[in-house]
């Protein structure tokens, strides 16, 4: 029996790098995110979409570790998240690369430095070594050339490929996007999207990708979880998404500005608030 | 209704002390949990350097332009009074008194607060602000070892350095102004003030109050940026804040160490 049961938890942790099951979490005594239960299987590239405020960081911050589930569980490569010690989650996060909404660069340090900033920290890699490798990771994003840079100099679009370079500096296992495309404009988008696919699959990572970017995320993603108020309340491949139904989601992908999600937050009558009417 | 209103006014100002004793813990603890991640900024001392030239290094110009002009005033006013009693050959000792064991680490630490203290809170409030620091955190470095210790030490470091030449250059302003443009004899005024000033009274205890004041000035910058809420109002919050609390807090130490440094430690 025992033998069983860590072989399942073997290939569990194998097949699924992450797992979260029936899991609460809320700032204060407001919930945010009540009863999640989502799954990213190793190689994939899964999107999480939802409206502005509807939990999408806050998920991504549970998964980093960096925000602990009141109740149910995360599980990333195999170890839970839920009391575990700052070395052992140290250690996990070095397995882990994060690009944050709007890039996060650190604005002391050259574009260089940046993407070297890990290997420094990190490793006892020669120089001349994390040159090589920095000039690669730049590469791969296409802006070697503004290595010299400060993060102030570059426009949202580069900023953002940098950061992309960065989180993917020590070859993660696996990488979390917040936002990638918010503020970019088309043709950016577009490259970025390409090179978060493009580099999950070269470097064999798995991806999360959270965002409120359809048409862009569909085009790219293996599988997708919609969040709405805190619940997952559909998931599935970019075909089956598209072919939903649900009006939920179908609002959310043709854009429509009022249906289940009301354009008019919860309001006294219009007569009542310009004080037309008493009673 | 008479009696209500006294004791909400009552239960004000309870609640405004609870709050500034509760900040004053707060910036107490920050400070203990920056001593034990400093190991980084010691095996790594070019991560300081880099801070003491930002915070220190750059105030340069303010501290050395205040001290000289701090300097000549003071040897103008004390030309001025002791030329009552005939003795204004002293002019130096008094000068060179008043800045070495009071203005030098007073008034060079209100600058560096409001010069370099403010613009670390700036700095690491706008790093909290733009998610470097919860970046760094993801990358499994924390940024009180990275971000906080090294600007911390920069600023211990740097203040009791910027107290001397402020000092110095104080000395040399009230030199041009009392020997120079007055006229007083130049071997009294040095001699008088090398008799007079002693180096473990004056000087040491100077340097002192530089040290404390350093370390109270960076406590209270590094623990306000980091506290800072990330927006720009709490930002430029935080940073007002930093140069307010700065300067009280100088003030305040200044006082307690004068008393025991003026009565014995004992
Ligand atoms: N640090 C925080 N403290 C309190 N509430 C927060 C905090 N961060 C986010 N929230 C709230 O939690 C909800 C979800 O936020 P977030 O995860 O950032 O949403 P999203 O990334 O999907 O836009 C929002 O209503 C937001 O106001
Ligand atoms: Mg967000």
């Amino acid at each position: 029996m025992p033998d069983l049961g860590s072989r399942h938890l073997s290939v569990v942790s194998v097949t699924n790098l992450v797992e979260i099951t029936e899991l609460n979490f809320g700032y204060g005594s407001r919930l945010v995110l009540k009863g999640i239960n989502l799954t990213v299987r190793k190689g994939s590239l899964v999107a999480i979409m939802g409206l502005s405020g509807c939990g999408k960081t806050t998920l991504l911050r549970l998964i980093g570790g960096q925000l602990q589930a009141h109740e149910g569980s995360v599980m990333v490569a195999g170890q839970y998240l839920n009391n575990m010690s700052q070395s052992d989650l140290y250690a996990l996060r070095r397995r882990l690369g994060m690009m944050f909404q709007f890039g996060a660069l650190f604005t002391d340090l050259s574009v260089y430095d940046n993407v070297a900033f890990q290997m420094h920290e990190h490793t006892s890699l020669s120089e001349s070594v994390i040159r090589d490798l920095t000039l690669m990771k730049l590469n791969a994003v296409g802006l070697r050339g503004v290595q010299s840079l400060m993060p102030s100099e570059l426009s949202g679009g580069m900023a953002r490929r940098v950061a992309l370079a960065r989180a993917t500096a020590l070859d993660p296992e696996l990488i979390l996007y917040d936002e990638p495309f918010a503020g970019l404009d088309p043709i950016s988008l577009g490259v970025i999207g390409q090179l978060i696919r493009r580099l999950n699959d070269a470097l064999g990572a798995t991806s999360i990708l959270v965002t409120h970017d359809v048409q862009e995320s569909l085009k790219i993603v293996d599988y997708v979880y919609f969040v709405s108020e805190g619940v997952i309340v559909a998931q599935g491949t970019p075909e089956q998404i598209r072919a939903s139904t649900l009006p939920f989601v179908h609002q959310f992908i043709w854009g429509e500005a009022d249906g289940p999600m009301p354009f008019h937050y919860p309001a006294k009558t219009m007569a009542n608030d310009l004080g037309l009417r008493e009673a | 209704m008479v009696l209500e209103s006294t004791l909400r006014n009552i239960r004000l100002v309870g609640d405004g002390t609870l709050k500034i004793v509760e900040r004053i813990g707060a910036t107490v603890v920050f400070l203990g949990l920056t001593l034990t991640q400093s190991a980084t900024s010691f095996r790594r001392f070019d991560l300081v350097i880099r801070e003491i030239f930002y915070a220190g290094v750059q105030s340069l110009i303010i501290i050395l332009v205040s001290g000289l002009f701090v300097g000549m005033v003071l040897g103008l006013q004390g030309h001025e009074t002791l030329q009552n009693y005939g003795s204004e050959q002293s002019v130096g000792v008094l000068v060179a008194l008043s800045l070495v064991r009071e203005l030098g680490p007073v008034v060079a630490a209100l600058l560096f607060a409001s010069r370099a203290g403010s613009a670390i809170t700036a700095e690491i409030g706008l790093m909290k602000a733009t998610e470097q620091l919860s970046a760094m955190e993801m990358m499994a470095i924390n940024p009180m070892a990275r971000v906080v210790a090294p600007r911390f030490w920069g600023g211990v470091i740097s203040m009791p350095l910027l107290a001397m030449l402020f000092s110095a250059m104080g000395i040399i302003g009230g030199f041009l102004v009392a020997v120079v443009l007055i006229g007083v004899d130049d071997g009294a005024f040095w001699s008088q003030m090398q008799a007079a000033v002693d180096f473990r009274h004056d000087i040491a205890n100077g340097i002192i109050k530089s040290l404390v004041f350093g370390i109270a000035v960076s406590a209270i910058a590094t623990f306000e940026g980091y506290e800072a809420s990330p927006t720009a109002e709490g930002v430029s919050g935080a940073t007002t804040r930093t140069v307010v609390s700065s300067s009280l807090a100088i003030l305040a130490l200044d006082l307690v160490l004068t008393a025991f440094m003026l009565k014995g430690w004992s």
